[in-house]
């Protein structure tokens, strides 16, 4: 049986300019932006339809953890860093760099996720679930899928960072192409935390 | 666009966010008198600084790399 190969994985497609792993990235990441955007309308009209927000009164941020909230942006802000770093050790052929900050990456998306169990956790506890009204319904849905999306992209970078890391002996070109997308991936879901962050828990 | 132009993208909202989140923490404070959001508000603009630095750093280590 003979093996198909998909064409320009690591030389420009002479169609779009770029090679095709990449045009695919930017497809799936205009999907995601659709998605997303209509959670966000959502957000909108719930809020401008509700005539007090939060609805059990108050301020956002007076029901909402800021403290913890801030050290996770600062958390996802940094690993963005560490992400485009590893990239940047492909470039410049050190695979031991790209080892580094790739792991520095899946450790603080770990950080992420702890921080917000016990965010999780202390609302739960407090009887606070999805069902409680419309505020806690639409900031469990964008933050849990905004979870969901951590969890994809630490599945990405944890190959990358174990058994993707064969291709770097057989075709490094092609494994720094690799690192790249999951790296706009992930920026992308880093870029969405920032607007979620003051959309939810501060204004 | 390549993961070298999204990221200055990505670095210059996150100045533009940090700078808002200090502005919205010297609000609070002025409403409330809280320490927690003093240091929120250094922090803030502390880290509007380091990321404005740290964004001319990496274009200076990227300067051959492609934008596409």
């Amino acid at each position: 049986m003979s093996e198909t190969v998909i064409p320009y994985m690591v030389k420009p497609n002479p169609v779009t300019g770029i090679p095709n792993g990449k045009f695919a990235i930017w497809l799936f990441l205009a999907s995601e932006v659709m998605l997303f955007g209509a959670l966000f309308s959502s957000y909108v009209l719930l809020r401008t339809g509700a005539p007090h927000w939060p609805p059990e009164g108050g301020l956002s941020s007076e029901i909402l953890n800021v403290p913890l909230a801030t050290i996770n942006t600062m958390v996802l802000i940094t690993s963005s860093i560490t992400m485009v770093l590893s990239w940047a050790s492909c470039k410049l052929g050190d695979l031991r760099k790209f080892r580094m900050w790739m792991a520095s990456t899946i450790a603080l998306s770990f950080v992420f996720l702890v921080i917000k169990y016990f965010e999780y956790h202390h609302k739960f506890e407090l009887g606070h679930y999805p069902s409680h009204d419309n505020f806690y319904a639409i900031y469990f849905t964008l933050t849990g899928l905004h979870g969901i999306h951590i969890i994809g992209g630490i599945i990405v970078n944890t190959f990358l960072l174990t058994i993707g890391t064969r291709m770097w002996k057989t075709d490094p070109e092609h494994f720094t192409n690799r690192v790249e997308n999951a790296g706009l991936y992930w920026h992308f879901v880093d870029l969405v935390w920032i607007f979620l962050f003051p959309a939810l828990y501060l204004l | 666009m390549s993961l070298k132009a999204f990221h200055v993208f990505f670095v210059c909202i996150s100045v533009l966010f940090t700078l808002g989140f200090g502005a919205w923490a010297v609000a609070d404070y002025s409403r409330t008198g809280s320490t927690a959001s003093l240091v929120m508000a250094i922090g803030g603009f502390i880290a509007a600084v380091a990321l404005i630095w740290y964004g001319l750093w990496f274009l200076r280590k990227l300067k051959g790399v492609s934008y596409l």
